[in-house]
């Protein structure tokens, strides 16, 4: 029987049994019981495709080696404060930027270094360990190869393909690679987590690919559900030569106001702390000097904001590539006869209208053209222009 | 001249950020004050660097009222204390001295935006210095730099002076100056080749013209000296996605009338017109075609190539490629 946190982690028994197996051993070492470390390590890889719970597991991972009790009750002090990230020896790293810097490796891999403070364990979570700079990851090699005694690494990257991770790091780790959860264990956790009703449910469970959060989304916010029937509508609505610019300049859009919308909300508020925090409206002497202190550092924060607001606007824009290149896999899949799982469910007749105009090679070099323009965005090409020509091939077949 | 016996006007305002006339305006100024004294002395202050007190003192009256010629430069970063210290002089000013205010007419702070204007309304002697952006203003520049110098040149003559020397207008007048005194006076084209050689001036816009145009040996030539003087890679290749994407989505639009379609494209009338033009002996294959292309070497020029030089190079043989094929 597994332990209470585990049911966090959605459709993967076999990593959760890899996972409660090294708990169990790192509990042991604690306990003093014993000084093989078994099935237990320092450093983990988490793998899978987007939205299978890589930060999640390694939160829960995590949440069962701090465990009071050993093993992840999931309602101790210990679990508790691990899963929401407030444990004094979990270590979050969740880069809001487009990627992370040596300078905050640098830093991280020092804090690693202390000994835990509860006496268990001293845990360093990198969340996306694919956006790792090739500086960064060389100054996290020699952390992760030998770390202290208690320290564990606990690295997550978004991929299929543990190889998006350098290969120096990746050598040093244990790979848990998580699956693609199935729609009706999604389906379940939304009904009993977030309280979704059951038609609901099962239709975002049904679409999502296989990403929770995204299930979530669909299942909860009204404005997502539109902006993905509008881009599901582009593949069928490419008629006249304009439509190319009109469907292009919607895409744009609507990830723009997405970064905008994000970064209204927050930039001025974190500015104002900033300014607040260093002084600001102050009068007497050395004002002038405390000014220009602060608007240094609001310069740098103005900086890692623009960084935040560009990749929130790639990464709206990834969602509306995956949801469009899915549908041109069901195409593909319909054509054939298959008979396999749709990506879009809910669009099932439209992909069949598409199968029974296109040849299966105009449907493929479509589904090439999105996933090179998701290739191109990756490259810093201007997104108007990537889409641009994605569309036109899109049109053209 | 009869001007020996009037004194300088007592404020002038030089407006614009061409140095090399905001110069010669300062310069002027000090020569007819120095006609009137020959001893009048130059000041140049920074307004930045300068208080109320130091400016109520350059601009007190002296003694024996000697000339003199004080110049304000960047007053676009002009504080209000300063402006309006400025403004008291003004209305009051001493004998013998000329306050030339160097305004880019630009400037952030409110005081610094509405000094031209206050000054002009105070009677200040404007000099225009705007940049020189428009090609025909430029030839009349050089035109009118040879002319002072004391030499002709022709039409053809400048074209190929501006080619060669590029657009900074120091470095126009400089040679200007030198061909006449080389070439006797006549100034025409083989006067300009015998000694310059090359082109200073390519941007990508200029590459991107001649590609979509589909002028081979034009295009490449533009390529190459882009490449020769540095242009970034980034910027051509920029230049080229923009015009395929302005003429694909012209035609995209259908013939009409540009003024009306602007609104609707969300460009400018000319663009449009341009585009119009530009987008014959294109077709929507081989715009679509085109499109992958600049796409495709937007991502090379970042990075996705090994060496962007060829990258452009093949880009732009690739669009003219396209267009022939179609």
């Amino acid at each position: 029987m597994t332990q209470a946190v585990w049911s966090q982690l959605v459709g993967q028994e076999p990593a959760v049994e890899t996972l409660s197996a090294a708990a169990k051993s790192a509990a042991a070492l604690v306990d003093g019981e014993t000084t093989d470390s078994g099935a237990m390590t320092h450093a983990w890889l988490f793998t899978g495709p987007p939205g299978s719970g890589r930060s999640v597991a390694a939160r829960t991972f995590a949440a069962a080696l701090q465990c009071n009790l050993g093993l992840g009750c999931g309602g101790c002090n210990g679990c508790r404060t691990a899963l929401s990230g407030t444990h004094a020896d979990v270590r979050l790293v969740v880069p809001e930027g487009l990627s992370i810097s040596v300078a905050e490796m640098r830093s991280l891999v020092q804090a690693a270094a202390r000994r835990p403070t509860t006496g268990r364990w001293q845990i360093v979570i990198i969340e996306d360990a694919d956006r790792l700079t090739e500086g960064a990851a060389n100054a996290l090699l020699k952390a992760v190869e030998e770390p202290p005694e208690r320290t564990v690494f606990l690295l997550c990257a978004p991929s299929d393909h543990p190889e998006d991770v350098s290969v120096t790091i990746r050598s040093r780790c244990r790979l848990v690679t998580l699956r693609t959860p199935p729609p009706a264990a999604i389906a379940q956790v939304l009904m009993e987590r977030d309280g979704v009703e059951e038609r609901m449910a099962r239709w975002a469970a049904s679409v999502c690919g296989g990403h929770i959060g995204r299930a979530r989304r669909l299942a909860t916010d009204e404005s997502a559900r539109k902006r993905r029937s509008a881009v599901l509508r582009i593949p069928l609505g490419l008629r006249r030569p304009s439509d190319v610019f009109v469907c292009a300049d919607e895409l744009i859009k609507t990830a723009e106001a997405d970064a905008s919308e994000e970064s209204k909300v927050r930039d001025e508020a974190e500015q104002d702390a900033l300014r607040t925090a260093m002084g600001s409206g102050g009068t007497g002497k050395g004002v002038a000097g405390a000014k220009r202190a602060a608007d240094a550092a609001v310069r740098q924060l103005e900086k890692r904001q623009k960084s935040r607001a560009t990749r929130t606007q790639r990464d709206t824009l990834d969602l509306a590539l995956v949801d469009l290149a899915a549908f041109y896999r069901d195409v593909l899949v319909t054509a054939s006869g298959a008979g396999a799982m749709l990506n879009h469910p809910d669009h099932a007749t439209q992909s069949t209208d598409a199968a029974s105009q296109w040849t299966p090679a105009s449907t493929l070099r479509r589904l090439e053209a999105v996933l090179a323009c998701r290739e191109a965005i990756e490259w810093n090409v201007k997104p108007r222009i990537a889409v641009e020509a994605m569309v036109t091939t899109l049109r053209e077949g | 001249m009869t001007a020996s016996a009037t004194a300088p006007e007592p404020l002038h305002l030089v407006l614009g950020d061409e140095e090399l006339l905001v110069e010669r305006a300062v310069r002027a100024v000090l020569d007819s004050a120095r006609k009137v004294d020959a001893t009048a002395e130059l000041t140049r202050v920074r307004v930045s660097e300068l208080t109320a007190p130091q400016l109520a003192e350059l601009v007190s009256p002296s003694l024996f009222s000697e000339g003199r010629v004080i110049v304000l430069e960047s007053a676009q970063d002009v504080s209000q204390e300063i402006s309006d210290a400025v403004m008291s002089y003004v209305a009051m000013p001493a004998d013998g001295i000329a306050l030339v205010v160097v305004h880019t007419g630009g400037g952030r702070s409110k005081a610094a935006k509405a000094l031209p204007a206050t000054l002009k309304k105070a009677g200040a002697t404007v000099t225009e210095c705007d940049k020189i952006t428009k090609p025909a203003e430029r030839e009349a520049f050089v035109r009118n730099e040879v002319r002072t110098a004391g030499g002709r040149i022709d039409a053809a003559g400048v074209v190929a002076l501006i080619d060669s020397v590029g657009s900074d207008l120091r470095e126009l007048s400089a040679a200007a100056a030198q061909l006449v005194a080389d070439s006797g006076g006549k100034v025409d084209e083989d006067a300009v080749r015998r000694y310059h050689r090359g082109r200073a001036d390519v941007t990508g816009f200029m590459v991107a013209e001649k590609a979509v145009a589909g002028d081979r040996a034009a295009a490449l030539e533009s390529v190459r000296w882009s490449q020769q003087i540095g242009v970034p890679h980034v910027l051509v290749a920029d230049a080229l996605a923009d015009a395929i994407r302005t003429i694909a989505r012209v035609s995209a639009a259908g013939r009409g009338n540009p003024n009306q379609m602007a609104g609707e494209l969300g460009m400018p009338p000319w663009k449009i017109r341009k585009a119009q033009g530009q987008s014959r002996g294109w077709n929507g294959t081989s715009l679509a075609e085109a499109m992958r292309i600049v796409a495709r070497v937007n991502a090379e020029v970042k990075g996705a190539a090994a060496d962007p030089d060829y990258a452009i190079e093949r880009a732009v043989l690739d669009l003219i490629a396209a267009k022939e094929r179609r």
